[in-house]
């Protein structure tokens, strides 16, 4: 027997350890030593805190009456650590970005620092941490109650009642003296850290002691405990999939909806890396927990008593066997889960309720500047600290005695987790999606906190406590479908499955819908693109215009937050960032942004945002200031697009450069060909006839070689002529100063002129015409006609390599069109060639007999257009084939087809 | 019978100009009119010099000049060549493939009869 005496002295000793081991940790923290306080492990183990007496004790007593559906608590924070990469680390960073102070400065930071919603998380947060906090009262009284009832003396309620309030009061000591020692949040609690540390420790090895006094020392060895286990009860239970996968998704949520979790994973992290450990650490620590959970229980459901409480199993099993050492050491393991819990849970509610509540509504008391500046702000927020944690676990106690301390243990931390999940949809919202807004976050936590009120919370009280019997049956006012476990008609469902499912879908919903239907303010923009674009975003936009205010109120307003060392080192500091001496620096709207973020770390993004308002005039960002900011983003972004343009339009340019430069050069080549080409034409006639006009001047030969050489001399000459009138021409036409002499005439007739005087006399070319075709009246420049046939059938003279060379002149028609084509039956053009021939200066073949400069074809087609109509080459089997097209409309003047 | 010329060129006057001056002056001139061929013609009958025009039908006098320079038969007749495009660049190239003269088009007849002659007693 353990004598209740010892009992008190123990548990009394076990806080002074604590006491001793925060204080340590607080003064080397404060001399600098702190590398090992903010090591992994520790942080690992400060997690511990998910491991409430709740779990110490009551998962065996969930064991015992539900068999394996206990490890689902430890499946969801499992889940979570393993996935860290994913949300975890994303919540790390913002809160340390951000300087978050509790889960609520998180919801009301993301959402435009409302403080609406910074208290309604608050609310919820305390609403569902309340139970939770009886619970632990609950569990500690209890086991007080086995060692006294094992002892002589009987307790009645009141001695319940009184142990109660007497651990409640202790626990509130302990944390406003550790808890509430500073202000800033961020600057993190080594001393509680530390000693949840320990209690970590102190829990897991008790729990493990009595499993392996459990297996070793009653079971007599693995073997026999896993035979026991196969006999017992436990595995038989149903394993409802709904209620599991439930169960898995609310602890998940619970571990970071949780505000003591919060506290622990996010505000008191030291380093992001430390994660990365915890990952695994964290799911082994809370494998070592549960390892023993079936074995306990089976051995207390054979060893004990029938109505046992199985709760309790984890005392009542050791004193049974008389080990009351181990009883101790097992009294001293809950002990200490609920005293870590109770802490933490303290500190993180009293931030909120103190940052989100009480400061606010002091703030709108005194109701201007005034008191900010003169008042002791710290003071105050110290008191409003302290005081809430006394109202924390005031209203633990409350709850504890209105439950009547009679509902299982793990169905109380259920239904609270179910209220703390409320937070999740605004959470991951809020750091997923932008355009999550407050009116959605508003709806939404307001939609879940009513739907888990009326489903869950009140019910858990029991039937008739604060639901009467007959509104759980038939539903108030005898509407069915609002029946608190059957809303909607649903029914048949699990009560928690029921509360989980309702509450996460309308919360979800009602959120998703509030925020498509409203319009975030600017500043909940400028927040929700932090949130999101947490690990994108290095610089973000400041939420202040240039403020009004002097940099002395503000150092003023800071020295009573920060207190006078800490705000001045940050002023000196950004003073010196701008180049100034002295300590006040500029008020830029980044430096504003800072500072807030500082005083924030303190009061809440909320409350820190409305105090600088107040000082700066209010001057936080508006519509017209971030239009002016989208406007000047727009003149950015149209100027980068001008100038992007401009080198667009500098490329275009340079293209067309580039461009006209090989056309120019194409040019210059096709300039030299052409005078090449001229000059050869020129001087070939001019070689003869300087030539023979030496020979002729020299003398000294018979006079019929005399004439021949003059007529030489006379034809190049001629040539010579033709070719510059050639050249003329072109160009005139060219130009387009042709001036067109129209006449009516016979195409026979034309033709009759164009093989005159295309100089065949002396060629064998042969021409087939046919006469009858060629009955068509013209009316045109017919001159011009005939200088485009002359040109043509001449080329066939010069170029037709027929041995008997042929030009089949034939004439067609088509509705629209006379054509005139002339065929030889030559090799014709190679089909590479067909265009170039019409290009001038391009004589395809080296046939310099050819006797123009290869302009013929170039001057028949500048005719040809001239004169409306066209000429082509028409690619035959053989021979070359020029088609010269006559559009009826232009030249058919008059029409006498015979 | 004096030495041989072979006039490849395909101006017809020109053929009978330049054939009028160097018959008078006292040499043979055979004539050939076509670029393609003029490496047969001159491989059947070798001249003792060419007068080789450089716009000629089928085939460049300058391609005919280097044929003639990279076969030993032929390296070593002397070549005048001639052209009527002019270009400075036509003179070098010509030189450089190894004519022995270059005359542009028109040319004076005391001029062609000349080189003729140096080129010939060299």
């Amino acid at each position: 027997m353990v004598p209740f005496n010892v009992l008190i002295f123990a548990a009394l000793s076990y806080v002074a350890i604590l006491f001793s081991v925060a204080f340590l940790a607080e003064r080397r923290a404060a001399a600098g030593h702190s590398d090992w306080l903010q090591s992994p492990l520790i942080y690992t183990l400060s997690l511990s805190i998910y491991c409430t007496a709740w779990t110490f004790y009551g998962a065996v007593g969930y064991a015992a009456r539900s068999g394996l559906e206990f490890v689902t608590i430890y499946l969801g924070p499992t889940l979570v650590m393993v996935g860290w990469w994913w949300i975890l680390r994303r919540l790390v960073r913002i809160g340390r970005s951000q300087r978050l102070t509790s889960i609520a400065d998180l919801i009301s930071s993301r959402f435009g620092k409302s403080t609406l919603l910074g208290v309604v998380v608050t609310v919820i947060s305390v609403v569902a941490a309340t139970p939770y906090i009886a619970l632990q009262l609950q569990s500690v009284t209890l086991s007080f109650a086995v060692f006294a009832q094992s002892g002589a003396e009987s307790w009645d309620r009141s001695d319940f009642n009184a142990t109660a309030m007497w651990v409640a009061v202790g626990l509130a000591v302990f944390t406003i003296l550790f808890g509430t020692r500073n202000l800033d949040v961020n600057e993190r609690h080594h001393g509680i850290v530390m000693a949840i540390a320990v209690e970590a420790v102190v829990k897991l090895l008790a729990l493990l002691a009595v499993g392996v006094f459990v297996v070793w020392g009653v079971a007599g060895g693995p073997a026999e405990m896993l035979n026991r286990i196969d006999n017992s009860d436990i595995t038989l239970w149903d394993q409802d999939h709904g209620r599991w996968i439930s169960l898995i998704f609310l602890s998940a949520a619970a571990f970071l909806c949780l505000p003591r979790m919060f506290q622990v994973l996010v505000v008191e992290n030291a380093d992001e890396r430390h994660l990365r450990v915890a990952s695994w650490a964290f799911p082994l620590y809370l494998f070592l927990m549960s390892l023993f959970v079936v074995p306990i229980a089976v051995v207390g459901l054979d060893l004990l008593p029938a109505g046992s409480n199985p709760d309790l199993f984890v005392l009542t099993v050791p004193l049974a066997q008389g080990q009351d050492g181990l009883a101790v050491l097992s009294f001293l393991g809950g002990f200490s889960s609920a005293t870590s819990m109770v802490i933490v849970a303290a500190i993180a509610l009293a931030t909120m309720v103190s940052n989100h509540i009480v400061v606010p509504v002091w703030l709108n008391l005194q109701s201007n500047r005034q008191a900010m500046m003169s008042g002791d702000v710290r003071h105050v927020i110290l008191l409003a600290r302290r005081l809430s944690i006394a109202g924390v676990l005031a209203l633990g106690f409350i709850y504890y005695r209105m439950s009547g301390g009679g509902t299982a243990l793990a169905a109380i931390g259920l239904v609270s987790f179910t209220g703390t999940v409320q937070v999740l949809p605004a959470l991951v919202g809020g750091i997923f999606w932008r355009g999550a807004t407050r009116v959605g976050a508003a709806c939404g936590l307001v939609t879940g906190l009513i739907i888990w009120t009326w489903t869950l919370f009140l019910p858990s009280f029991g039937a008739g406590a604060v639901i009467s019997q007959s509104i759980m049956d038939f539903g108030p006012w005898g509407i069915e479908w609002l029946r608190p476990q059957a809303l909607f008609g649903i029914t048949g469902l699990d009560p928690l499955v029921h509360g989980i499912l309702w509450s996460m879908l309308l919360n979800s919903g009602m959120l998703i819908l509030g925020s498509l239907l409203s319009f975030p303010a600017p500043l909940e923009r400028l927040q929700g693109a932090q949130f999101v674009n947490v690990f994108e975003r290095s610089v973000a936009a400041p939420a202040w215009t240039r403020a009004a205010a002097a940099a002395e109120d503000l150092l003023v307003m800071s020295q009573r937050i920060l207190g006078g060392r800490e705000a001045q080192a940050i002023f000196e500091r950004e003073a010196e960032r701008q180049g100034l001496t002295g300590y006040l620096p500029e008020t830029t709207p980044e430096f504003i942004e800072r500072l807030e973020r500082e005083l924030a770390g303190s009061v809440g993004a909320a409350t820190a945002h409305a105090m600088i308002g107040q000082l700066t005039g209010g001057s936080v960002v508006s519509v017209e200031d971030l239009i002016a900011v989208a406007d000047e983003a727009a003149q950015i972004l149209e100027y980068s697009n001008r100038l992007e343009a401009k080198s667009a339009e500098q490329e275009r340019t340079a293209r067309a450069l580039r461009d006209a430069n090989a056309k120019l050069t194409a040019l210059s080549v096709q300039k030299d060909a052409f005078l090449s080409q001229i000059s050869h034409e020129l001087r070939t006639p001019m070689t003869s006839i300087r030539s023979f006009s030496e020979i002729l001047r020299d003398g000294d030969m018979s006079a019929a070689e005399q004439g021949r050489y003059a007529g030489i001399i006379h034809d190049e000459a001629i040539r010579l002529t033709r070719l510059l009138d050639d050249l003329l021409d072109l160009s005139v036409l060219e130009n387009g100063q042709v001036v067109l002499n129209e006449q009516t005439g016979d195409l026979s007739a034309l033709l009759d002129r164009a093989i005159g005087a295309a100089g065949l006399h002396d060629s064998d070319l042969k021409i087939v015409r046919n006469r009858n075709e060629e009955a068509v009246m013209l009316s045109a420049d017919l001159d011009r006609l005939v200088q485009v046939f002359i040109n043509l059938i001449s080329n066939a003279r010069k170029y037709c390599d027929a041995t008997a060379p042929e030009l089949t002149i034939e004439v067609s028609r088509t509705p629209n069109d006379y054509y005139v084509d002339f065929v030889d039956n030559g090799s014709g053009i190679a089909p590479e060639n067909e265009q170039l021939i019409f290009e001038k200066f391009s004589r395809v073949s080296d046939q310099s007999k050819a006797g123009g400069a290869g302009l013929g074809l170039a001057i028949c087609r500048e005719i040809m257009h001239r004169l409306g109509g066209d000429v082509d080459y028409v690619r035959r089997a053989k021979g070359a084939a020029f088609r010269v097209t006559l559009p009826k409309a232009k030249m058919g003047a008059v029409l006498a087809e015979t | 019978m004096g030495k041989r010329v072979l006039l490849i060129e395909d101006e017809p006057n020109i053929i009978e100009a330049i054939s009028f001056i160097l018959s008078r002056d006292g040499w043979t001139v055979h004539t050939h009119e076509d670029g393609e061929t003029a490496m047969d013609k001159i491989a059947k009958m070798p001249p003792d010099m060419i007068i080789l025009d450089v716009m000629l039908p089928g085939r460049s006098g300058f391609d005919i000049l280097r044929d003639l320079r990279n076969h030993t038969a032929s390296k070593d007749i002397p070549v005048m060549m001639l052209t009527a495009r002019g270009q400075e660049k036509d003179r070098e190239l010509a030189l450089r493939l190894g004519a022995n003269h270059f005359m542009t088009k028109p040319f004076s007849n005391s001029d062609v009869r000349d080189h003729v002659r140096s080129l010939m007693e060299a």
